[in-house]
């Protein structure tokens, strides 16, 4: 399967810069999930109307999964300015079973209660196990089970599709 | 009794902490990633919820055998911010104390469906023993033991002098006081050794600093001019003055004057020279409150960082223990 990293990134784009529009959204905090969702956070810093810089986020420590299978040994910063009342722009390279944005989501809470939270996706693999959906999709994946996606980056930023065993 | 080596007993197959009892036999992977997981617990600080779930639901048990309110204390903020449940247990008031055995006592623990014991004991290598006799599910942290060990003390003075220094190469670290009965210089000694840095120096007098540390690879210095001379960290010890009474030291006013740091002194050191002390401080007895209160003066933020660090290991060791057990789940289900 051949994946067109540019035009899916010209979608997220469009849509974001719509979203913003309609909803109203000024001076709002985009937050990238390390690692591959910073890097398509910064992409998308162009077109949000914000004077913040790009936030990071390492969901390691929120992990629903740690006593299956352990601890990540690299853990990123977490780099968010305060966000009582802001509306949060959350980015990630590719939502699946919807596990990692629940853990965004609640280290976000950590830090305090945003006024909205706007989830942005450069691919949506479907399977989804929580009920989480994106506001902003790139591009709609549908893989066989041994499939999946992997984005490589920051620069040049190059995705391809891989088989797990 | 045949002991396991400490590398062993502290490490899973895959080479990841699943006890943590010793520096001995750490390589500096392993102290790196201790001090890198503990920055990013650092940041939490700023968080206004300053806990993360990744221990939730785990029991962790506090068990000193020594008193020590302060390690005990920063033992049971870093297991509450990792969301654990912690309990604390004054073993001179329990059962040990009524003639029940340290194996009954941890027997009985372990049976609670303990997961994580913090050990604490006057007597070098009670931790080791009890991690070999323990359950292989209950990890076990170090909190100093008798003169050989304190691993955690170590690391958030390794962190200390890391977000200070910005690294350990070309450094020159002087530890100064009583280092015969200190298991921390001991670990100190061999994090800053496996951490990289160019010279260790050992100082005090000859009955506190004997000659057979230069074996591990430290420099002894009897003099405190020649010992602080162009030293970018120094680490000042407690003197405990239940000592002072033997034959070790003639008077507190004499070591003071002989190796107490004071401005005076200190100045023998580079000029952005830390000063460390691992508490609780002995004001006018090995430092003067102008260098204990001094800007030169890391010893408050060696305390945050202790948090941090405890946070890292207990995080890194559960996170250990957890891989070997389904390793060992995943070979029983391939054995039937």
């Amino acid at each position: 399967m051949t994946l067109h990293l540019d035009k899916a990134l010209m979608s997220m784009k469009a849509q974001l810069a719509d979203y913003c529009k309609e909803k109203n959204i000024e001076d709002a905090i985009v937050v990238g999930i390390h690692s591959g969702g910073v890097w398509v956070a910064e992409q998308l810093m162009t077109v949000v109307p914000t004077t913040e810089p790009l936030a990071t986020l390492d969901i390691t420590f929120y992990r629903d999964d740690f006593t299956k299978v352990g601890l990540n040994p690299k853990v990123n910063q977490t780099l968010l300015p305060a966000i009582e009342g802001r509306h949060v722009i959350l980015v990630d390279d590719v939502l699946m079973s919807g596990r990692t944005i629940r853990a965004a989501m609640n280290e976000i809470f950590d830090f305090g209660r945003p006024a909205s939270i706007t989830l942005a996706i450069l691919y949506d693999l479907g399977q989804r196990e929580l009920p989480i959906a994106a506001d902003i999709v790139g591009e709609h994946l549908t893989l066989s089970a041994d499939q999946r996606v992997k984005l490589t980056g920051p620069t040049p930023l190059s995705v391809s599709v891989v088989v797990t065993h | 009794m045949m002991r396991s080596e400490p590398r062993a007993l502290q490490l899973n197959e895959h080479g990841q902490l699943k006890h943590f009892l010793t520096l001995d036999g750490l390589d500096k992977t392993i102290l790196t990633e201790i001090l890198d997981r503990a920055d990013s617990f650092l940041s939490m600080g700023e968080q206004s919820v300053k806990k993360v779930p990744l221990l939730r639901g785990k029991t962790v048990v506090n068990l000193f055998f020594e008193n020590s309110t302060r390690t005990r204390t920063t033992f049971e903020l870093a297991a509450k911010r990792l969301s654990a449940d912690v309990i604390n247990l004054n073993i001179e008031t329990s059962a040990t104390s009524k003639g029940e055995s340290l194996l009954d006592t941890l027997k009985n623990l372990e049976a609670m469906q303990s997961d994580m014991f913090i050990v604490r004991h006057s007597d070098s290598g009670a931790a080791h023993f009890i991690a070999e006799h323990c359950t292989p599910n209950v990890a076990i942290i170090n909190a100093g033991d008798g003169r050989h060990a304190h691993p955690t003390q170590a690391m958030l003075d390794m962190l200390t002098i890391r977000r200070h220094k910005g690294g350990f190469d070309g450094l020159k670290v002087a530890i100064v006081g009583d280092i015969l009965h200190s298991r921390v210089a001991r670990s100190q000694l061999q994090a800053l050794t496996t951490l990289g840095v160019s010279e260790v120096r050992l100082v005090g007098p000859k009955t506190l600093v004997p000659s057979f540390f230069a074996d591990m690879g430290a420099t002894i210095c009897h003099d405190l001019e020649v010992g602080l001379k162009e030293v970018d960290v120094i680490v000042m010890l407690r003197l405990q003055k239940e000592r002072m009474k033997g034959a070790l030291l003639p008077s507190e006013s004499e070591f003071y004057r002989l190796y107490g740091l004071t401005e005076e002194t200190l100045a023998w050191a580079k000029s952005d020279a830390i000063v460390m002390h691992p508490g609780p401080i002995n004001r006018g007895v090995e430092i003067s409150s102008e260098v204990a209160d001094g800007t030169h003066s890391v010893i408050l933020n060696q305390v945050t960082n202790g948090i941090a660090v405890r946070m890292a290991v207990m995080s890194m060791a559960m996170s250990g223990q957890v891989q070997s057990q389904n390793d060992d789940e995943s070979v029983a289900r391939e054995g039937k």
